[in-house]
């Protein structure tokens, strides 16, 4: 079973109707008996980093530091891929999961904020999540922060400045842009994900 | 490379799609459902659906019909027509559609922006304006807001509630000329012009598109992030990817292949 932890931010609809589309049972839970009793778990989120406190409050977040730090796949989407960073600049006083010790910021001046639509891909080729995926696709976003590019990116999106369009560490993965939404491309992230075995 | 969005936009009413022609007549067009599917397929960016009766029976049908064009939709999907409250938002929404377009509800009453903002963030809602200038050519800053269909004046400029409901949580602005609506003779690129520059905010610009020039147009001079289309793809009059493929080689930065 694969737990999309619902965090009460924002509608997560499309989320689940992609995880159907190809083949996934997924369960969106705020359980955390549910979610330590995954075999996956995704972090899917629109929305403000605030709300990740939530996570905090219900457990949620020990449950799954428990469940990345036992080897099981984790993959955050959108604010869920800035959840995996230190903090951000958007809600200072909340802490990430801090698998990655950066902290994520707000775009710099000098062009419309938010980041909304469709923008390319530079994929590292030993990614796992881009298995399959051309060099230079594209893919949906809308965000206003940003992860910087660190030696967990495994694509990088320009917009302004560089800036971790994904992040691949172990079984721990996050993607800035919104799968759900990135037609085929975005389908067979989702997919790499689910069928990504550890070894 | 941040691409130019191009928006296929479907009016719906009673369950299909439907398309006037010179204002009055409602020519069927088809399902809504297979239409949208179709023109992600052709590569559009992005599917709004405008609910055009809006009536308070109607948004049953409204819902399902959401609900059916959502299931195969894995692009960006709209929806905007009649929606009054952040409730009436919420239905949208867990029907399936990733953003609101909010017009004469949100003039009424400002604040539903912030109320649908709130719970479901910026990125889901779009303040749709319809403006048009004093006989069509009055400098675009003093554009006027019309609701109610642009049957009703509001007494505001279109660059000043763009600015408002920016500053209240609107994640873009969906910008319709009402003089070159339906003439397919071109955007008005200097509205879209002064509304974009007036914003952060993405600017969707709609109203007037006939051709690929006129795309190109409101792309390069008149700022427009994206650009809206309905009639002239619904009979294959052009197709999405041809459009953008005609882009492209005017040096604007398209999603393709798509």
């Amino acid at each position: 079973m694969i737990a999309a932890v619902d965090y009460k931010a924002g509608n997560l609809t499309s989320v689940m109707k992609a995880l159907r589309a190809v083949g996934a049972e997924a369960e969106l839970t705020d359980d955390p008996a549910v979610v330590r009793s995954a075999d996956k778990i995704i972090l899917p989120g629109v929305g403000h980093f605030a709300a990740t406190g939530f996570l905090e409050e219900r457990g949620l977040k020990t449950a799954i530091q428990e469940r990345i730090g036992a080897g099981v796949p984790f993959l955050g989407i959108c604010v869920g891929l800035q959840w995996l960073f230190a903090g951000s600049a958007e809600a200072p006083g909340c802490a990430g999961l801090a698998a990655f010790p950066e902290t994520c910021d707000r775009f710099a001046p000098g062009r419309k904020i938010p980041h909304v639509g469709w923008n390319s891909l530079s994929i590292r080729p030993e990614s796992r999540l881009f298995v399959g995926v051309p060099d230079g696709s594209f893919v949906y976003f809308t965000h206003s922060y940003r992860a910087p590019v660190t030696n967990a990116t495994a694509a990088v999106t320009e917009y302004g400045e560089p800036f971790s369009a994904a992040v691949e560490r172990d079984n721990v993965m996050g993607v800035q842009f919104h799968p759900e939404k990135s037609a085929e491309t975005g389908l067979r992230v989702l997919r790499n994900f689910l069928e990504w075995r550890p070894c | 490379m941040l691409t130019k969005r191009i928006i296929a936009c479907l009016d719906v009413t009673a369950g299909r799609v439907v398309k006037g022609v010179q204002f009055v007549d409602l020519v069927d067009a088809g399902d809504p459902a297979e239409l949208a599917a179709r023109h992600a397929a052709a590569g559009a960016d992005e599917i709004v659906f405008l609910d055009i009766t809006a009536t308070h029976e109607a948004r049953g049908t409204l819902l399902d019909t959401v609900r059916r064009a959502a299931r195969q939709l894995f692009v960006p999907f709209t929806v905007g027509g009649g929606i009054r409250t952040a409730d009436e938002a919420a239905a949208v929404f867990d029907a399936g559609a990733d953003k609101v377009s909010i017009n004469s509800a949100a003039l009424a009453r400002p604040q539903l922006i912030a109320e649908v903002a709130s719970k479901f963030g910026a990125q889901a809602v779009i303040v749709a304006i319809d403006a048009r200038r004093a006989h069509g050519n009055a400098a675009p800053e003093n554009a006027e807001v019309f609701t109610a269909g642009g049957r009703t004046p509001s007494g505001s400029r279109a660059v000043e509630w763009a600015r408002e409901a920016e500053d209240r949580g609107a994640g873009e602005i969906l910008l319709t000329s009402m003089d070159a609506d339906g003439t397919r003779a071109g955007f008005d690129c200097e509205l879209t012009a002064a509304v974009s520059e007036s914003v952060q905010i993405p600017v969707i610009a709609s109203g007037g598109a006939g051709n690929s020039r006129h795309f190109a147009h409101v792309f390069k001079e008149g700022k427009a992030d994206a650009a809206l289309a309905a009639s002239i793809f619904h009979f294959a009059i052009a197709d999405v990817r041809a459009l953008k493929e005609e882009l492209r080689s005017e040096g604007i930065p398209v999603r393709l292949p798509c």
